[in-house]
C-alpha cells in the first residue's frame, strides 16, 4: 500500500522528525489561504501516488500569493502519469546548503531491513544506484539489535562530515527506522534530507509503502488509503479472495495461482494476443468465487472473449465448472469463453460442461489459441 | 536419492486441527508420507486422521522423535509457529501459510541460522520426493519417480509444468516450490546446490518469475559451479512494471526484476529458457544429449 507525501510527512512528524511546515489544500482558495497565513517562500506540491511529480511540473516555488494562485490554478487538476492531480501541499519552501537521500526497505538478498544513504540527494537513488553504486551506503540493520546509535551516528558522519550535523541526522535515522519495523513498511525515504545554512536537518519529501500482508495489525495506516479508480477495483476483488489487476488488451483470463497467471498472460502475448487482466482466483474450491471472478472480468467493456485456465491441485475443477455453469445463469453474457481444466477432477469438470456447449481444450496452448482466434471474430 | 525429503522423514503437522491441516494430513498419510504427530494447543489427547495431537511441539518430537515440520497455521501466527518448531529442534520446516508479514520473516530469519534450522516457504506448496514422502498440498498424482530435480517459486504453475514433464517420460527426484514471498528461506541457490550433489539427479529444471534477482544469481552459481543440465522458464514476461503480480515478491520495480534481465543471465550462463512451457521437456531432452 501506497501513501502521499502529505501522509508521510505527518507519520514523520509524529515520531519527531523535523519537517517543515505545511498545508493541505484541496482549492485554489484554500492555496491562497494557505500561503497568506505561511507568509513566506513557499512550494505547492501536487500529491499523486506517481513519481517524478517534479519533472511533470507538479512542483512549483511561489514567492508571494500571487505565484502561488498562479501554481495551483496550474497543478489542481492536472494529469500526471495517468492520475487527475485532486489536492496540493502549500509548504515552506527551506534553503538548502545541501541534499541527501536516506531510506530503509526490505533487501530480499540479506533479508534484512537495510538502510541506504548517499549525499547525491534530490535526484532518484536509481539513478545514483545505476550510475555510480559506489556513492550509496548501503547497510544491512540486525534484526535482532534494530539500527544502535552508534552505527546510526558513524553513517551520518561519513555523509555530513561534521559531527554536530551527523547528531542530527543520526537521530532522524534511528527515528525513520523506528516507523519503519512500527507500522510495518516496505520502504520508507527521505529524499532530499537537507541541511540548511544555519546547519539544521531537514526531511522535505517523503516516501512511504507499507506491507499489505501486515495491514490486518496497522489499522492506523489502512485507515489512510486513498486508492484510484483502478485500485478499488483490485481492493474489491481482493475481498472476495481473488487478486486482479487490470491491463490494456481485450482476452480476459481466469486462473487459479499467481505463476500460471502470468504464464497465461504471457503466452497470450507469445501467440499474438493481448491480455485484459491478471486475475488469480487462489487456491480454494468455493464456487462463489468463479461468480466473482466472471463479474469482474465481464465488467471490463474490452473484453472480447474470456479464456480460464485451471491446473487443479486444492482447487477442485469440478467445483470451478459448477461455478462457471452458476455464473453463466446470473450474468448474460454473449462475450465467448474457453475453457481449460487439468489435474483434480478435470474428467468431472468437463463432463459438467459439456452440458453448457462451451468449447473446452486439452492444454494451455490450445486455450490462448482458441480464446486468441474467438476475440478476433 | 533424494533431497531434503525421504523414506526417513518424521513429519510433524502444526495446526493439524484446522481446515486445511486435517485435509492435507489425510493426503500425505495416503501417499505414503510417515506423518507421526500433529500440533495444536489445547488438544493434546485427541487424534486427527488417526495421528496424534500435542499442545506444543516440543511434546510433539519428545513423543514421536519428529525430524521435519508442516505450518499451515494462519498468516498471523506463522512466525510464531516457525519458531516453535525451530526452538524445539526441528530441523526442516516447511511453511505453508500464505500472507505472512515480511517484518515477521525478517526477524525469524537470523534465530532459524543460530538454531540451525532449514526452511521452505512460506507461501510455498511444499515438496515431495515421489514415492517416499510428500510433504505440502501439490497433487500427488502427476508426479513420477525419476531424474530430474525441479525447484519452482510457483504452485500450479509447477503443477502444469510437471505434468508436461510426466507425460514426457522425465520423472522426478525431488520437487520444491520455494514460495512466492520476498523474504523466504531455502532460495534456487541452496537447493541448486543440493540437487548437484544427489547422485540421482541428472538434470534440473528451474521456474522463476519477475522480481528480486534470485534468477540472476542462480544463473551465476550454475555457471560456476554446476556440471549438471539446467533448463529453466521465467513466469511475468509480459507483466507491467510496478503491478504486483499476485505473489509479494513478484513485482518488477524501476527496471529491476525483469524477465528479460532473468533470461538474459540464464542464457549467459548456458541455461536455455523456454518460451512457454510445453517446450520444457524437448529442451531438456536436448540438453541431456549434449551431456551423453
Amino acid at each position: 500500500m501506497k501513501i502521499h507525501e502529505y501522509q508521510a510527512r505527518q507519520i514523520f512528524r509524529n515520531y519527531g522528525i523535523p519537517v517543515p511546515d505545511d498545508v493541505l489544500c484541496y482549492t485554489v482558495n484554500e492555496v491562497e489561504n494557505a500561503a497568506r497565513e505561511l507568509n513566506c517562500l513557499t512550494v505547492i506540491k501536487a500529491q499523486v501516488l506517481a513519481g517524478g511529480r517534479g519533472k511533470a511540473g507538479g512542483v512549483k516555488l511561489a514567492r508571494n500569493v500571487d505565484e502561488a494562485i498562479s501554481a495551483a490554478k496550474q497543478i489542481l487538476g492536472m494529469n500526471i502519469k495517468g492520475l487527475t492531480v485532486e489536492k496540493v501541499l502549500v509548504t515552506k519552501a527551506a534553503n538548502i546548503e545541501k541534499e541527501f537521500y536516506v531510506g530503509f526497505v526490505n533487501d530480499r538478498n540479506s533479508k534484512s531491513v537495510t538502510l541506504m544513504a548517499s549525499a547525491e540527494g534530490g535526484v532518484e537513488i536509481e539513478e545514483v544506484a545505476k550510475n555510480a553504486p559506489d556513492k550509496i551506503i548501503k547497510f544491512p540493520v540486525n534484526a535482532q539489535t534494530g539500527l544502535l546509535d552508534f552505527q546510526a551516528r558513524d553513517i551520518a558522519l561519513s555523509l555530513f562530515g561534521d559531527i554536530k550535523q551527523a547528531q542530527k541526522a543520526a537521530s532522524i535515522l534511528t527515528k525513520l527506522y523506528k516507523l519503519y519495523i512500527e507500522t510495518d513498511s516496505t520502504l520508507a525515504e527521505i529524499n532530499p534530507l537537507i541541511l540548511t545554512p544555519d546547519g539544521d536537518v531537514l526531511a522535505i519529501d517523503g516516501k512511504m509503502n507499507f506491507d499489505d500482508n501486515a495491514l490486518y495489525r496497522q489499522p492506523k495506516i489502512l485507515a489512510m488509503r486513498e486508492p484510484d479508480e483502478d485500485e478499488q477495483k483490485e481492493i474489491a476483488a481482493h475481498e472476495k479472495g481473488l487478486s486482479y489487476i487490470k491491463l490494456d488488451g481485450n482476452i480476459g483470463c481466469m486462473v487459479n495461482g499467481a505463476g500460471l497467471a502470468m504464464a497465461t498472460m504471457d503466452m497470450i502475448k507469445l501467440y499474438g494476443g493481448s491480455p485484459a487482466n491478471f486475475l488469480d482466483i487462489g487456491g480454494s474450491s468455493n464456487p462463489q468465487k468463479v461468480i466473482d471472478a466472471m463479474n469482474i472480468l465481464l465488467s471490463d467493456k474490452n473484453v472480447k472473449a474470456v479464456m480460464i485456465n485451471i491446473f487443479g491441485g486444492i482447487t477442485r475443477c469440478d467445483d470451478v465448472a459448477r461455478g462457471l455453469i452458476k455464473a453463466l445463469e446470473i450474468i448474460m453474457t454473449d462475450v465467448p469463453i474457453v475453457v481449460r481444466l487439468s489435474g483434480t477432477n478435470a474428467e468431472e469438470g468437463l463432463a459438467l460442461l459439456k452440458q453448457t456447449g462451451l468449447p473446452t481444450v486439452g492444454s494451455m496452448s490450445e486455450a490462448a489459441k482458441k480464446a486468441i482466434e474467438l476475440s478476433k471474430k | 536419492m533424494s533431497i531434503l525429503v525421504n523414506k526417513d522423514t518424521k513429519l510433524v503437522v502444526q495446526g493439524i486441527t484446522g481446515r486445511d491441516g486435517k485435509f492435507h494430513t489425510g493426503r500425505m498419510k495416503a501417499y505414503g508420507t510417515n506423518v507421526v504427530a500433529g500440533v495444536s494447543p489445547g488438544k493434546e489427547g485427541e487424534t486427527v486422521e488417526g495421528v496424534p495431537v500435542f499442545n506444543s511441539v516440543e511434546n510433539a518430537v519428545k513423543a514421536t522423535e519428529a525430524n521435519t515440520s508442516i505450518i499451515f497455521v494462519p498468516a498471523a501466527f506463522a512466525a510464531d509457529a516457525i519458531l516453535e518448531a525451530s526452538y524445539a529442534g526441528i530441523k526442516l520446516v516447511i511453511a505453508i501459510s500464505e500472507g505472512v508479514p515480511v517484518l515477521d520473516m525478517i526477524k525469524v530469519t537470523p534465530i532459524l541460522k543460530q538454531n540451525g534450522t532449514m526452511l521452505i516457504g512460506p507461501n510455498c506448496p511444499g515438496l515431495i520426493t515421489p514415492g517416499q514422502s510428500l510433504v505440502g498440498i501439490l497433487p500427488a498424482m502427476i508426479f513420477k519417480e525419476g531424474p530430474i530435480g525441479f525447484i519452482s517459486r510457483s504452485g500450479t504453475l509447477t503443477y502444469e509444468v510437471v505434468n508436461q514433464l510426466t507425460l514426457n517420460d522425465f520423472g522426478q527426484t525431488t520437487c520444491v516450490g520455494i514460495g512466492g514471498d520476498p523474504v523466504a528461506g531455502l532460495y534456487f541457490i541452496d537447493l541448486l546446490e543440493r540437487f548437484e550433489n544427489d547422485p540421482d539427479t541428472k538434470a534440473v529444471v528451474l521456474i522463476g518469475e519477475i522480481g528480486g534477482d534470485a534468477e540472476e544469481q542462480a544463473a551465476r552459481f550454475i555457471a560456476e559451479k554446476m556440471t549438471k543440465p539446467v533448463v529453466a522458464f521465467i513466469a511475468g514476461q509480459t507483466a507491467p512494471p510496478g503491478k504486483r503480480m499476485g505473489h509479494a515478491g513478484a513485482i518488477i520495480s524501476s527496471g529491476s526484476g525483469t524477465a528479460t534481465e532473468k533470461i538474459v543471465a540464464f542464457n549467459a550462463a548456458g541455461v536455455p529458457v523456454a518460451k512457454e512451457p510445453a517446450e520444457i521437456p524437448e529442451l531438456l531432452r536436448k540438453k541431456l544429449e549434449e551431456v551423453k
